[in-house]
């Protein structure tokens, strides 16, 4: 039934005569999500119709893992035009086997269409995938990639470099923290030099992403205090005020006591606008 | 994508390597060509000096440089560089460039008058529009209208010419789509009317690419947020997508210098993250 199914969808892609079906018909492709059709989506990567590209990387990082092997194949081909959307699916899925692949592409390739998505994709690697011992290497070399191409000459690939950075610091939150701490400072190196508001702004919100996260980790893991303090200031972060929000996050939490003033703030808002 | 993407990548380090010195000396010499590459090299490499100004100002009322159809490459190349210098003195020579008989050169001049922020071109801008719609009806065989409308209006805009208001006004109508854009966007800047920017969110679902990509450019350049989601589906290049956001972006950080990192701002970057 499937195979028919698939026979059926990849006929639709093979016939399409415009631009318009070939893109709808690459859509209902995608979205039967089947590995059969990894062939015909990789071929969609190089049709240049723009459209169907997307959708055909859409379908191939939600087929995931079968998607991979074949992705790295064509890439080692000479097919440039597809190049940048085989890199792009490869980021979307994350899996580690495309890691050299994305190392290679961030720092070495002149499409900075290519350098960009995969500088991205270097961020969203799955490490949990890798054997643990090979974790922390991997890690590193991915953190010296993206420090390197951080000063790419194109904003956008600084841009995606610094959304790169924020994933990597997050993942070293716990394991690393020197890591952590190390990109932390490069951002606040960066932001200093970096004349893009677009960049600038990107990585303001990197920090507070950093932040957030980390507050959030060590508030579901109950951590004590102690840990708390210790681990915020070695990232540098104002730490008073984060504690401040984790607690104020926890009290509002809390169930409030019978009697409670706050628990009448929102009845007596309502008697004393109805009475005005 | 892959022509647009090639033609960034090659701008960005390659061509022939000129020195300032050379470039001036080219600029002032007899190769004609020589002339035309050190008039784009001196804009591209953004050379502000005083010489560098002066001596493409001086270029602005060349006679030597003239093809048989009555084109002056020259000081078309002079006149676009001279915008991105950011020297108003470059206005007076660029105000008399709006009276040439090569229409190229009275675009050019127009693009950079806009860019050089000095309402002194306003009257001069006006007056091109005299006649209205009848005025700037398509010419059979003509390969472009007789007065070049959309860089026009969008200098005016641009100059925050309020007083254009009523000359703007009627293009709204024009036969050519992409007039009506320049139109929409000019009076947005002088309105902040969103009714202008829903016109060119509107334009994202035109069936021609062309057309399209135009009306990115347009809303990057007026920074219309509420456009947001609309930039992120349109079917166009991920790279110019990430343009016009980068527009909207900037505009949501000037705008709030005291809390650096807006709703917006936040909203957008989600948005262009997806685009990498």
């Amino acid at each position: 039934m499937t195979a028919e199914l698939a026979e059926v969808l990849i006929r639709a892609v093979e016939e399409a005569d415009s631009s318009t079906r070939l893109l709808e018909a690459v859509q209902q492709l995608s979205a039967a999500r089947l590995t059969a059709a990894i062939p015909t989506l990789i071929a969609a990567l190089g049709y240049n119709n723009p459209g169907a590209a997307v959708a055909a990387v859409d379908g191939l990082i939600q087929i995931g893992e079968p998607a991979v092997l074949p992705l790295l194949e064509l890439l080692d081909g000479y097919n440039y035009g597809a190049r940048a959307w085989a890199i792009r699916a490869l980021a979307g899925i994350g899996d580690p086997r495309g890691l050299d692949m994305l190392l290679d592409a961030a720092k070495n390739d002149f499409a900075l269409s290519v350098r960009r998505a995969a500088a991205r994709g270097l961020g969203k690697i799955r490490w949990e995938e890798l054997p643990s011992e090979q974790v922390q290497l991997a890690q590193e070399r991915s953190l010296e990639a993206l420090l390197q191409v951080s000063q790419d000459p194109e904003w956008v690939v600084r841009y995606a470099a610094v959304t790169g950075l924020q994933e990597l610091a997050k993942s070293f939150t716990l394991s690393h923290i020197d890591a952590a701490r190390q990109i932390l400072a490069h951002f606040d190196r960066r932001v200093e030099d970096e004349d893009n508001l677009a960049v600038i702004a990107r990585i303001w919100l990197a920090q507070k992403e950093i932040r957030d996260y980390t507050t959030e980790i060590l508030e579901s893991q109950e951590q004590e205090y102690e840990t708390v303090s210790t681990l915020v200031s070695a990232l540098d972060f104002d730490w008073q005020a984060t504690l401040e929000k984790l607690y104020a996050r926890k009290r509002r939490e809390e169930p409030l006591h019978e009697g409670d003033p706050r628990k009448f703030r929102e009845l007596a808002a309502a008697i004393s606008s109805a009475i005005a | 994508m892959t022509d647009l993407e090639d033609f960034e990548a090659n701008a960005s380090g390659n061509g022939e390597s000129l020195t300032v010195e050379l470039a001036l000396a080219n600029l002032s010499g007899s190769d004609r060509g020589q002339r035309y590459y050190a008039a784009w090299w001196l804009g591209r490499f953004r050379v502000r000096t005083r010489e560098a100004v002066d001596a493409l100002i001086a270029t602005l009322s060349d006679e030597s440089d003239l093809t048989p159809d009555g084109g002056y490459p020259l000081r078309r190349n002079s006149a676009r560089a001279l915008g991105k210098l950011g020297d108003v003195r470059a206005v007076p020579g660029l105000i008399e460039c709006l009276d040439c008989t090569d229409f190229y050169v009275r675009e050019a001049a127009a693009q950079s008058l806009g860019m050089l922020g000095d309402r002194a071109a306003v009257p001069k801008l006006i007056q091109l529009l005299e006649g209205g719609l009848e005025a700037a009806q398509p010419i059979p065989g003509c390969p472009h209208l007789a007065q070049p409308y959309d860089a026009i209006l969008e200098a005016l805009g641009a100059l925050g010419a309020a007083e254009a208001f009523s000359s703007i006004e009627p293009f709204l109508k024009h036969p050519t789509e992409l007039v009506q854009y320049s139109a929409a966007r000019a009076l947005y800047q002088l309105t902040q009317d969103s009714l202008y920017g829903d016109r060119l969110i509107e334009a994202l679902t035109n069936d021609k690419l062309q057309l399209r990509r135009s009306a990115l450019t347009d809303l990057g350049a007026i920074g219309y947020l509420p456009a947001c989601d609309a930039i992120a589906q349109t079917h166009a290049e991920n790279s110019l997508k990430l343009i016009a956001l980068k527009g909207l972006l900037e505009h949501q950080i000037d705008r709030s210098p005291f809390d650096r990192l807006s709703e917006g701002a936040i909203r957008v970057m989600a948005l262009m993250d997806d685009l990498l």
